[in-house]
């Protein structure tokens, strides 16, 4: 796959997230500040034992909302090179279900510029989880909610 | 008219998609789910859970609808 003219990589994918490959895509010379940031699978949610978490895409939308989102956070953020994966399908604890890597010239854009793609990401893109129990298993609705109820206050 | 369901709502509907004609008269998304949620009473008895989308963009229900709109229900995303 040819390096993005633009130093950007936006992602949905079934397999593995391989980011030291997505990076390497990205970075087009060394821009000076560069942040990463992975969301992993806990093998635990609200004290039951979670054995797989599965992720479901509105592709089509999914991939126009990362791209919107790392559209704004280059002009808010300066921000030059960013990778933004999210992988679908069946994930066990321990694996990797998002990746977000920001460049930028000063280290202040390139973490602000990766907060600003994780939290768009948690309220905006099209994406859900469903939590796998030993004995059943439910969608997750918002950001930190169980199906059918709000978000739960912490 | 195509509706797309995404997670719990694909649970709820039953079904991934549907498509059918809304008929004369109904001319915005809130309109739409109207209609919707007398075709799918899975959907249409908790239908303030949902959250919509016309053409891959989040909706208004005063959003005006044209031919050829794609609806996507689905509940608040959980990603990453």
């Amino acid at each position: 796959m040819p390096p993005p003219e633009d130093s950007v990589v936006v992602r949905l994918t079934g397999d593995p997230i391989d980011a030291s490959r997505d990076i390497a895509l990205a970075r087009r010379t060394s821009i000076g500040a560069e942040v990463t940031f992975s969301g992993v699978v806990r093998g635990e949610s609200k004290g039951r034992r979670v054995t797989v978490l599965e992720y479901e895409a509105y592709p089509e939308m999914a991939l126009a909302e990362m791209r919107r989102l790392v559209s704004e956070a280059r002009s808010r953020f300066r921000l030059e090179g960013a990778v933004f994966v999210h992988r679908t399908g069946r994930l066990l604890p321990g694996e990797t279900a998002v990746l977000v890597w920001t460049a930028s010239s000063h280290r202040a854009e390139a973490f602000g510029a990766c907060q600003f793609l994780v939290d768009g990401m948690k309220r905006g893109v099209p994406v859900w989880k469903k939590e796998h129990y030993d004995d059943g298993a439910v969608w997750i609705e918002g950001d930190g909610g169980v199906q059918g109820r709000g978000p739960d206050c912490e | 008219m195509k509706f797309r369901f995404f997670a719990s709502a694909r649970d709820a509907a039953g079904v991934a998609d549907l498509v059918f004609d809304l008929g004369p008269g109904p001319s915005t998304v809130s309109d739409a789910l109207a209609r919707l949620s007398e075709r799918s009473p899975g959907l249409g008895q908790d239908m303030g859970r949902w959250l919509s989308a016309r053409n891959q963009r989040f909706a208004k229900p005063g959003d005006a609808l044209e031919d050829g709109d794609e609806i996507a229900i689905f509940p608040p995303v959980s990603g990453g």
